[in-house]
């Protein structure tokens, strides 16, 4: 496939709701894209669309430089892999894996048994080939679901949120197997579709961030993670949430930040040339501390509401007045509600948005971090 | 209130495998617990036990020293909230919240009080008098909670992965929550869950079950820094433990061809132990060191990922009992750290912060984690 996908203009409406809004975009061939949004963003319909499953209200979609606009899922060479798991209870895992192949009829028994042998290998599902799906467990259902589709050689390979079922354990080691899996697909585009940030970075390539049937932004994964144009995308593209403050810039002998009614600061650097107004100020969890480090640190006095924690990290989510902020910590760190305790935000990193929400100003990536 | 004691339960389904191997147990009143474990490790065999929906094989179940084994529950006094919030959804908040007392024939003027009570301890007080219909997951989760906490003879509130519906940008309201009302009512709660931060963030002390077993009893802090079961080590933490095979010398672990000085007591103690031997350490903890450091360990990173806030990188090292077979291990490092696939790493394993494996059990220099473990 040279041309890849092209969508021109693409809008679905269902009952006067509008799923998808004047989509335009080309997905290039060997392209691996992230699909990112919130829940009910519209992933799961612009999927179904490049399936052929729907068909868009207006708008055209071209596959290989062909219209494809009007046809059938089946008439087009796709593979799609859902967020349940889909697979034929009655076939063992190697002929549901072999499905697709038979379906074909073209392909010569040997042919079939290499490619299923080759692709259970990757998913590491070669000595479960002759058990049945019941017999799996649900990390090996969406291996096997997923192997159906990589065999299958399709040329435009869409997953839907294929870990949002798995324990958490398991999520964390299928992300890290799914990047290696889907490299050196060169003829193929692949669309993965995720809610969570965290996977979006690990799978890097490009992404595409979606929201209230909108494309927002895309561009390579980490570089909108750190330049999101929008407020939005900052806060879609952040796990935690991403910490926002309303502030007056103003002039003077030197710039100041005056954030609720306590709290004031210099401008940092990458800050200084801001028009004096009213601004959103952006900051990720994982720049704001529980001590001072940095001298340009600013501190805001704050409630805690709760510590939530993983073990390896504690989420303190704390109030100063109306406004809640969260700090991302290492380790263990327990604190009752209600306690109060000083933030740390890490001037350096703050994003300002307008009052519209557009970018105004991102921290600068060439200094050091922590 | 109650203290809920376990002695001796163990249960095997008809027919079946153990689906819980003995264990002891005791929940003091007004604790927080929860049952952390993934799918099938037999957890909820254990809250089906305590409420009295199943009857163990073997064991005892005591609350308040009364032994309840064969009582049935509506006769043990404790509340359930589901995965999937039970509300009626034609009455109104306070007629939910009065269900559960009207069922008792407690007087309508008590009842009153007491809703008002729990709607206000749940902040629903503006939404007593509106239907249940059409309320987000979150308000309905927590009706489920208040009925159970408007009986006032409810022993123990036991909660089946209550925030699974909850939307994930929601749930730490919902947590804060329920760490309020605990702190504000001495009610025993257990909490039942494969989700680590609910977990570890809502309970005092964390049970974590593995096939049929419990591994480790402590606190959250226990859990993270001293894990004392290799599956503990794994399951707690994101990306878990690393362990690597080794054997032991008088004072030192032997990976490959480092030696990692340990405890002599716990070398000791491994050199007669049973099973295979693993050096534990998270991820967190390996510190990058000079070149040919005393006790490091040299690496070639195979892969890097960026996530945004740190980046971790999978490295490989040979060791263990096979030079030829190298073993992978991972390093979380500071965000913007520059490190490419390829390059060198030698990790310092903090003495402190390393524990030794044996069979999955850890060596301790003495014998307190052991004991502690088997709960």
């Amino acid at each position: 496939m040279k041309q890849g996908i092209e969508l021109d203009h693409v809008t679905r409406i269902v009952d006067g709701e509008t799923y998808l809004s004047n989509i335009t975009m080309t997905l290039e061939p060997g392209g691996f894209y992230v699909l990112l949004g919130r829940t009910r963003a519209g992933k799961t319909s612009l999927l179904r669309l490049l399936a052929g499953l729907d068909r868009p209200t207006t708008g055209t979609v071209k596959q290989g430089g062909v219209d494809v606009t009007r046809r059938a899922a089946g008439q087009r060479n796709v593979a799609m892999v859902y967020q349940q798991f889909v697979n034929y209870p009655s076939l063992t895992v190697f002929e549901n894996i072999a499905s697709p192949l038979r379906l074909r009829k073209t392909v010569s028994q040997e042919e079939i048994d290499r490619k299923v042998r080759d692709t259970a290998k990757k998913l590491r599902l070669d000595a479960l080939l002759q058990r049945l799906p019941a017999e799996l467990s649900g990390g090996q259902q969406q291996r096997t679901a997923m192997a159906r589709a990589l065999a299958k050689d399709a040329e435009l390979l869409l997953l839907d949120e294929p870990l949002a079922n798995l324990d958490y354990k398991l999520r964390e080691e299928m992300r890290v197997e799914i990047r290696r899996l889907f490299q050196g697909r060169h003829d193929a585009v692949v669309v993965y579709a995720t809610a969570d940030p965290v996977e979006a970075l690990l799978l890097g390539g490009n992404v595409i961030v979606i929201d209230e049937g909108r494309v927002i932004q895309r561009g390579a994964t980490l570089d909108v993670y750190h330049t999101p144009a929008t407020e939005r995308v900052g806060e879609v593209f952040s796990d935690p949430q991403m910490n926002v403050l309303q502030v007056d810039v103003t002039d003077g002998a030197e710039k100041q930040i005056r954030f609720a009614d306590e709290v004031q600061f210099p401008a940092p650097a990458h800050l200084k040339d801001l028009p004096a107004s009213a601004y959103r100020l952006g900051i990720r969890a994982n720049h704001v501390r529980l001590a001072q480090v940095a001298e340009s640190d600013v501190r805001v006095p704050a409630h805690v509401e709760i510590a939530e924690t993983s073990g390896s990290e504690t989420l303190v989510h704390a109030t100063h007045g109306k406004t809640t902020l969260t700090a991302q910590v290492e380790g263990v760190f327990r604190v009752a509600p209600g306690t109060k305790i000083d933030l740390y935000l890490d001037a350096r990193r703050l994003f300002a948005f307008e009052p519209s929400g557009r970018l105004a100003a991102a921290p600068r990536m060439d200094h050091g971090t922590h | 209130m109650a203290r809920i004691e376990l002695r001796g339960i163990s249960h095997t389904y008809a027919g079946g495998t153990p689906a819980l191997k003995p264990l002891e147990m005791v929940w003091e009143d007004g604790g927080s617990y929860a049952l952390l474990g993934p799918s099938g490790c037999g957890k909820t065999t254990l809250l089906n036990i305590i409420s009295g929906l199943l009857r163990p094989t073997v064991g005892a179940v005591l609350i308040d020293g009364k032994d309840v084994t064969r009582a049935p529950p509506e006769e043990r006094n404790i509340a359930q909230v589901f995965q999937f919030p039970v509300v009626y959804d034609t009455m109104t908040v306070f007629d939910n919240l009065a269900f559960p007392l009207r069922n008792r024939r407690v007087p309508e003027g008590e009842i009153r009080k007491r809703v008002e009570q729990i709607g206000e301890l749940l902040e629903m007080s503006h939404q007593l008098g509106r239907r249940a219909r059409g309320l987000s997951a979150d308000e309905l989760q927590k009706i489920s909670l208040g009925r159970g906490l408007v009986r006032k003879d409810v022993a123990a509130i036991l909660f089946d992965e209550p925030l699974t519906v909850i939307d994930p940008h929601a749930k730490w309201l919902l947590r804060r929550k329920l760490k309020q009302i605990h702190q504000a009512t001495p009610v025993t709660l257990v909490y039942v869950t494969h989700d680590q931060v609910e977990a570890l963030t809502l309970a005092d002390r964390v049970v974590v079950m593995n096939e049929g077993s419990v591994v480790q009893q402590g606190s959250p802090e226990d859990l993270f820094e001293r894990p004392a079961h290799t599956f503990v080590g794994h399951f707690i933490g994101s990306p878990g433990m690393n362990f690597l095979p080794c054997t032991v010398e008088e004072d030192a672990a032997v990976v490959g061809a480092h030696r990692v000085p340990l405890d002599a007591n716990v070398c000791a103690k491994a050199r007669v132990a049973k099973g295979p031997l693993v050096l534990g350490v998270r991820p967190e903890f390996l510190r990058r060191v000079e070149p040919e450091s005393r006790g490091a360990i040299r690496t070639t990173v195979s892969h890097v990922e960026e996530l945004g806030t740190h980046v971790i990188a999978s490295a490989s090292y040979s060791g263990g009992a096979d030079e030829q077979d190298p073993k992978e291990l991972k390093v979380k490092l500071p965000e913007g750290t520059k490190v490419r696939a390829g390059e060198t790493l030698w990790l310092e394993l903090p003495l402190s912060r390393t524990t030794l494996y044996a069979d999955g059990q850890a060596v301790s220099g003495d014998a307190a984690v052991r004991a502690e473990s088997h709960g």
